[in-house]
Order: structure tokens, then sequence, then C-alpha cells
């Protein structure tokens, strides 16, 4: 296992910080049925953190439950050393969390760099009012806006289909248009949901280059669901497993890929 | 013209031209690039001042004169810096390909021995990095866009704003040593060195004089009368030496505008937005411009398509000579005027064509009913026929004597003249000084009195004084019995057609001409949406029964054309396949300006081509294949081989 305290430094050779999420015995029930048993991990400043684990292991909820948007019956979330309270999705957002969706979730009318644009929601302070006006601070706060929305469009090369609707393009744009949309919100904290979900081997590639590029460029903190071993073993620094529920390994990719908890659970086990 | 100075008494280098433009016109925009949705502009005084900041900076880095400076990337403003920059410190630019494979740059590097290169991004880095250790004459490398590179080993590597910044620095320090080298430039110090693209062989470094670029940008510009305040988009590749005599020889001689798109992705947003007023593209990229128009009104509504041909056959019949100048009768004329307002100024708003007021196109032959299309709108297109080797121009058409099949009179100072065997060669003060490191080659190509061999066959029109080409030289055969072969007089006719993108004939030597043909996707996808015809890859769509009933139906209207030719009938292609795969650069069977490489095809395919010989009806091939990464794969399919009726050979040609 490695070093809790003060962080490590990867095989690449960076640096990775403190924690910066924790989970403490963690349980989520939904009736009588538990998706989440007992799972403690942490999240450190820097890290590409994975959480994998066959259909129906409990992956999306715990994404859910980082983000805020399930409340754990027992156990408890840690953002940023203090335990963090029930939260409305905005204040979340508010603390530096952003997201993508499994199944997309854009604006489908809306043309790409306005579905970017909604990314800066939080960081607009000018009223509705002086928007509707633009009068005085709105002309400027949008133009300062629209600066990091460019920015993030050129780093994820979308800039042909800027003003495409959302609706005329294919999945894996989709795809990247969400990431450009969760990076305008500037977050500390990237939670991406099965982000390659539904692609092909080019546009995995792209998407896990890109992946990088941020963690590169920004030094965002990602966390991300993925079913596809391949990637999420090239791509993560440190990753749990789940199955029914349960933490089954926590490690370096290479530490999770000879846990014989994690052979079973993806192989399978002879039953007798 | 107060602005544009005649005579090129004192401005005999690229420094001193950019120097006139920054105090004569220094708030003129000189370059613009689209970058994060917003047109950044710089203004000629501003290009100065960049482009001294990174010449004093490549001082301090240590590039001495007489050294090659590489530099590779897509058109962006920066990058036409660093061959400026160069050129200051007394150093030779040499741009390369950015699509080339990381073994193609080794040559060209190890070639001229760059010891600096200036990539545009990491892509172009880790080519370079690949192949360094084949590389000794290298030292420093200069970046531009930093993304992705950051951990990268920076001994050798720098960040293009920083080796500005240690520019400004150190100004005081080193402008003398900047100053003393550019004052040494002279007529005949060396502009350029670009690389032939290679069609037999491998490239050729061809070396151009300052006297070559600024004598030709200088006589072009007078040819087409360019102007300080025109705009040109610059998106063909920066290591073709068309490009650098727009972008660099043109825009410095008059001081227009540079625009450089956002990304090879946005090139035609970008060519709406900025309006060119000169510009330039090869056949392919009006083809591909025209198709996309024809299947849009397909898909538009009724009224919309009625009143679209409606205008559009009037604008064939009227808008050439409207445009040429000749007598129209004034009933046409309101007719087409209205037109303008209905169809065609909207249709060229939409093409990014509203301003063209020069446009050339060159590098192979074009389409008549293409070429027609753009002129009947009223689009000044005209073709040019040139070289590396001449600094481009050779010939071009002039206003008004514009035709689809030739490519024009001579040039301002060219001399032009027609061996026995049918080879075009010329003479000018653009011919190029010599091919690095090749005196060989330079022999063969360039005599002792300045005659430059273009290896076309072509002849001059004895009433009009047009050039017509007719075939590249070498290409020029003969058949079994005799006749003249001319394979690409008849390829050209085959790519006229929407659905062939490429085709190869052969038949020197033989009885008969058989084709290898290449369908275009995007055509031909289009067709089979709208036929509900399903197909899972490029291969099966290319080997459907109906592809190639209509292929075939092509093959036989070119045979009906070229039989009308009483000099070249024997090229009737008698049969020919469809190919599973694209003709393809990676694959090196096309050259990067995507000119077909016989002989390597040849090769490749020769089982395909005995089975066009032999009589089979089918054959089973398996193909190499490169990806774009260079690794490499295969494909194998098994390829119907057609036959194509023949026509009777017409003795006396009737009227024409």
């Amino acid at each position: 296992m490695l070093d809790q305290t003060e962080g490590y430094v990867t095989a690449d050779g960076r640096q990775i910080g403190p924690v910066v999420m924790e989970m403490k015995n963690i349980t989520l029930r939904f009736g009588g049925v538990e998706a989440i048993k007992d799972i403690s991990f942490d999240i450190r400043e820097g890290e590409i953190r994975a959480i994998i684990g066959p259909n129906g292991a409990g992956k999306s909820s715990m994404l859910n439950v980082i983000s805020g948007f399930y409340v754990p019956q027992e156990g408890q979330v840690f953002y940023k050393g203090a335990p963090r309270p029930q939260m409305k999705p905005f204040e979340v957002a508010r603390q530096g969390i952003a997201r993508t969706f499994q199944n997309i979730a854009l604006f489908e009318g809306m043309s790409v760099l306005d579905n970017v644009m909604t990314g800066r929601l939080t960081h607009m302070k000018t009223g509705l009012f002086s928007q509707a006006l633009w009068r005085g601070k709105a002309e400027a706060e949008e133009t300062a806006n629209r600066e990091v929305a460019e920015k993030i469009i050129d780093f994820l090369e979308i800039q042909a289909i800027r003003k495409t609707p959302v609706s005329r393009l294919p999945y894996g744009l989709k795809k990247r248009v969400e990431l450009a949309r969760a990076l305008v919100a500037e977050p500390s904290l990237l939670l991406l949901d099965e982000p390659m979900a539904g692609m092909n081997v080019e546009e995995k590639e792209d998407m896990s280059r890109f992946i990088l590029d941020v963690n590169d460029e920004f030094g965002t903190t990602i966390a991300l669901i993925e079913h596809d071993m391949g990637v999420v073993m090239d791509l993560s620094d440190r990753v749990v497993v789940m199955d029914y529920g349960k933490k089954i390994g926590d490690g370096t990719p290479d530490e999770v890929r000879g846990n014989q908890a994690v052979i079973d659970a993806y192989l399978g086990v002879a039953h007798d | 013209m107060a602005t544009t100075p005649t005579g090129a008494g004192g401005l005999t280098s690229v420094p001193a031209l950019l120097h006139r433009n920054a105090t004569e016109f220094g708030d003129a925009p000189a370059y613009r690039e689209k970058e994060f949705g917003i047109w950044q502009s710089w203004t000629w005084s501003e290009t100065r001042d960049e482009i001294e900041a990174l010449a004093l900076g490549l001082i301090d880095l240590g590039l001495n004169e007489g050294d090659f400076v590489a530099v590779i990337g897509r058109n962006r403003p920066h990058l036409y810096w660093s061959m400026m920059a160069a050129q200051m410190c007394g150093a030779i630019p040499v741009p390369l390909y950015q699509d080339a494979a990381a073994e193609e740059m080794a040559y060209t590097l190890g070639h001229c021995g760059a010891r600096f290169v200036i990539a545009g991004d990491q892509e172009q880095v880790d080519k370079v990095i690949e192949v360094q250790r084949e590389l000794p004459g290298f030292e420093q490398m200069i970046y531009l866009d930093p993304r992705g590179l950051r951990k990268y080993d920076h001994s050798k590597l720098h960040q293009y704003s920083h080796v500005q910044d240690a520019g400004r620095a150190k100004i005081d320090e080193l402008r003398p040593v900047m100053q003393a080298r550019i004052d040494k430039l002279n007529y005949d110090s060396t502009c350029v060195m670009l690389y032939t693209s290679g069609t037999t062989g491998k490239p050729k470094g061809v070396v151009l004089s300052n006297r070559n670029v600024i004598e030709t940008s200088k006589s072009s510009s007078d040819f087409d009368d360019l102007r300080q305040t025109d705009d040109i988009l610059a998106y063909l590749p920066m290591a073709w030496v068309g490009d650098f005599i727009f972008s660099v020889g043109q825009a410095l001689w008059t001081g227009f505008c540079t625009n450089c798109p956002e990304s090879a992705d946005t090139m035609h947003v970008d060519l709406r937005e900025i309006g060119p007023t000169y510009y330039f593209a090869p056949p392919r990229v009006f083809e591909t411009q025209l198709t996309n128009v024809m299947i849009r009104m397909e898909d538009a509504g009724k009224f919309k398509q009625r009143l679209f041909h409606y205008f559009m056959n009037h604008a064939r019949k009227v808008g050439p000579g409207i445009l040429d100048g000749k007598d129209v009768s004034l009933f046409d004329r309101v007719k087409y005027h209205l037109g303008e307002l209905m169809v065609y100024g909207p249709l060229k708003n939409t093409l990014g064509f509203s301003r063209v007021r020069v446009g050339y196109t060159a590098g192979e032959a074009i389409g008549p009913e293409i070429f027609d299309f753009y002129r009947s709108l009223g689009i000044n297109l005209k073709q040019l026929y040139g070289q590396t080797e001449a600094t481009v121009f050779i010939t071009a058409q002039p206003d008004g004597e514009v035709r689809s099949d030739t490519v024009g009179v001579q040039c301002p100072g060219v001399e032009l003249k027609i061996a026995d065997n049918g080879e075009v060669f010329y003479r000018s003060p653009g011919v190029f000084v010599e091919y690095y490191k090749n005196a060989e080659s330079t022999a063969d190509t360039k005599d002792a009195e300045g005659w430059v061999a273009t290896g076309d066959a072509g002849f001059i029109e004895p009433d009009t004084g047009h050039l017509r080409i007719i075939d590249r030289a070498k290409d020029v055969g003969k058949m079994a019995d005799g006749s003249l072969f001319a394979p690409k007089y008849v390829e050209n006719k085959l790519k006229f057609f929407p659905n062939i993108l490429e085709a190869v004939v052969f038949g020197n030597g033989r009885s008969e001409c058989a084709a290898f043909i290449n369908i275009d996707l995007t055509a031909v996808g289009n067709w089979a949406e709208r036929n509900n015809i399903g197909y899972a890859s490029y291969q099966e769509l290319a080997q459907h029964p109906q592809v190639l009933a209509t292929i075939k139906a092509h093959v036989e209207e070119v045979n009906v054309s070229v039989a009308q030719d009483e000099m070249l009938s024997g090229c009737q292609v008698h049969r020919f396949v469809v190919l599973h795969k694209e003709l393809d650069a990676d694959d090196g069977e096309l050259t990067r300006t995507r000119k077909v490489r016989r002989r390597i095809i040849e090769e490749k395919y020769a089982d395909i081509i005995d089975a066009l010989y032999d009589g089979s009806s089918e054959v089973s091939t398996t193909t190499e294949v490169t990806y774009e990464d260079g690794r490499k794969g295969s494909i194998s399919a098994t390829l119907t081989i057609c036959d194509a009726a023949t026509s009777a050979v017409v003795t006396k040609m009737a009227a024409e």
C-alpha cells in the first residue's frame, strides 16, 4: 500500500499532493438494497483516480456520493479536510467540482459554444437585469467568460464545431463538448462518468489524450469511472475496484492487476 | 502607384522588404490568425518587431550564417516569421511538409543538415525527437505551442516566446550582430530552400535566391495588379513553393495581408469570414466545394432547386462572357444581375468568394465543368503553370483570355521553347540556383544557358500563343502499334466525373489500355445514402455492382471523347478495376501534393495489372497499408474486373 500521509510521486514523475476528498465507511442504501457497503478511500490532489468494477458494482452510485448528489446513510465525506454537509448541486459546483455524465446531458438545441458557456454560470456575478440590458459589468463579464470558454475550445480542438447545434454532432464529439463544459467551470476536482463508453478505438485514444492533457496542463484532480480495463490501467495513478457494492481492491494499476479478488470479479470464479 | 515601388533597387532581400513595409505602411495589417474564436492581427511594424525579437533570440542560441533552419507546422504567422527571422540571421529557412512521417522528415533534415528546427506543436516535436539520433547536425529545437511539452527534456528544446524574450533582453548586445548579417545579404544570397514533393525518387532541395523570389513576386504582382489592400488565406502546406511565394514573397512585395485559419478543419468557415481578394486552390478544393454545393442543393426544397438550376443555366450561358468583357445583350445582362441577387451572390458568399478579384488553380488539370461553374458565377478563376524550380510562375492566363484547356501565356520575363520530343523548356529570372548537394541533377535539369526542362510534354497553340500541357514527358509513351500513349490525358478526363477521385491508366508498350479507379467516397457515399444502398466499408461500396455499372458508364463516355482525338485515340480504356483502397501518400502511392507515382503503383499492384491483361474476370489481392502513425497493416479483397466498350476511331474530326 502507498504511503497515505504526504502524497507520492507517480511513475512518470508527477508529484501528487495531499488528500482532497476522503470517503470514510460509506454505506448507501436504496430501500433494502445496499448499493455501497462500507467503502473507504481517498482522492489526492493532482491524481487521476479511477473507480472500476463490473456492471452493477455501484460505481455510478459512488460517483454520485462524491458529487454530493446522493447522501450516504452511514459514513462521512471529507472535502479539503472538513466533513461535507448536505449540499444542493449548485453549491457543489461552487466548491470547484464539475462532472460529465454517462448518458450525455447537453442542451441539444443549443450550439456547442452556448453549451460550453453554461459551464461558466457559477462564475457569473451580474444579475438577470443587467445581463438582459447588456449594460455595465455584464458585457465585460461575458467577454471574460467567453475567453475562458474559447481557451477550452482550443484546448479540446473543437473550433470547427463551435457554432454547430449539439444535436447534429456525433456521439464522440458530444462527449468532448461535455468535457469542455465541465472544464470551463475551472474545477479543482473533475468527475468523469464513463468518458469512453460507446466510443471506437480512435475516439478512445483521443479522449485519453485529452484527459491526460487536462491533468497535466491545469493540474486538475480527476476521478473517473470506466469499465474498459485497458484504458483505465493506462490512464490512472490509482484504482479502486468495486464489486457488488464492496471495495475489493485499491492501489496502483499494477497492484490491482495482480489482485486475485479483482481477477475473480472480472473473469468470474467457478462456483462449487 | 505610391505604395508599390517599381524597380527592386535597394530591396534585395526579405529583411529589406520587411523593413520597407514596416516603415511605409506600418499600421496596415500584415498577418491575421484566428485564435480563440477571434481574428488576431499584427500590423507590419508589429510583425517586424516580433521577427526581430525572434532573430535576436536565435542568434543568442547560436544560429550561424549559412545554417539551415527547418520550419515544420501548419500555416501560422509565427512560423512565417520564423522563416524571415532565419533570413535576418543570415541562415536559410527550409519549410517541411507537416504531414510527412518521421522517416521522411529524417531524410530531408539529414540532407540539409539543419541545426535548428522550429516546430509548430507537440506532434512535430515528437517526430523530430524520434529521428534525432540519425541527425548528427541537429542541435536546437524551438516549439510554438507549449501544450503537452512541459515535461519534455528542455536541454535542446525552447519555447518560441521564451526565445523571443531572450532576444529582447539582449537587444543592445545582439542588434549590431544581426544588422551586420542583414547588411551582408544581397540579391544572390539564398532566400529559401524548398524540397520538391518527389514524384520520382527522393525529394530534392531546390535552392532559391533572393533574386528568384523577389523578381518573381514583383512581376507576378504586376501581372495581376495585386494591391497592398488585398487579403489572402494561407492554408496550403508551407513547404510548397506556391505558399512561400504567395504568403511571403508577394505579401512582402505588395504588403498585403496574410490570413491564417484557426485549424485545418475550420478552413471553410475562416475562408467565408475573411473573404480573400486573392485566392489560390488546387483543382481538388474547387471540386470538393462544387460537389458539396450540388449535394446540398439535392437536399434543398423544390422551389430553391428550380431557382438554382434556372439561374445557373443562364450563368453558364452568359457568365463567362460577361466576366471576359465580351458583348452580351442587355436582356441577358439584366437577367444575370437578377441571378446575382437571387443565386450567385448568396452562393459566392457561402463559398467565401464574394470578394475574390484574382483566383488561381494549378497543379493538376481542372475539369471544364468545374472551371466554368466558378467563372460563370463571376469569380475570376484562372489557371497557371509552374513548378518549384521556376519559383512557381512559368505561364498564367491573362484576364480575358481564360480557358479550361490551356495554362496561359508566359509570365513577364519568362521565355519558352518546345524541344523536338515535345518537352517544354523555360528560362526566367525565377530559375532556381541549384539542387542542394546534387550537382548531377542540377546539370540534368538546367543547361549552361539557363534553360530548364519541365519534364512536361506540351505545345504552344499557334493562333493564341497559349501553352497546352499533355502529360509528363517521361510518362508519354507508345502503344504496341506505335500510337501515342498519354495516360494523364485520359486520367484527367476520368477524374472530371465527381464519382471518380483518382485514376491510373496503364498501356505503355501494350496493345490496349487498362485503368485503376478510385471512387470518391463523398460523392458515391451520398448517392448510396439517397438510394438506400447499405455498405459497411469503403471496399464494399467500391465493389457494389451498381457502383461498378456507373463507373463503367463513365469510362465508356471518356472512351467516346478520347476517340475524337486522332492522335490519342489509342488510349481508350478497354478494361478497368475499381480499387479496394484509396491511393494514399502514406503508402507512397501518391506524393504529398497528391500526384500519382506510377512506378510504385505498378510494382505494388502487379498482380492486379496482370489480371487486367490476362482476361480473368476477378482477382484476389492483399495490399499492405500504412496508418498515419506509421504502423502497418494489410487488407485483402476480391476485385471484379470490368470490360468497357470502346468507340470507333474518328479518322477526321468533323467540326472542331
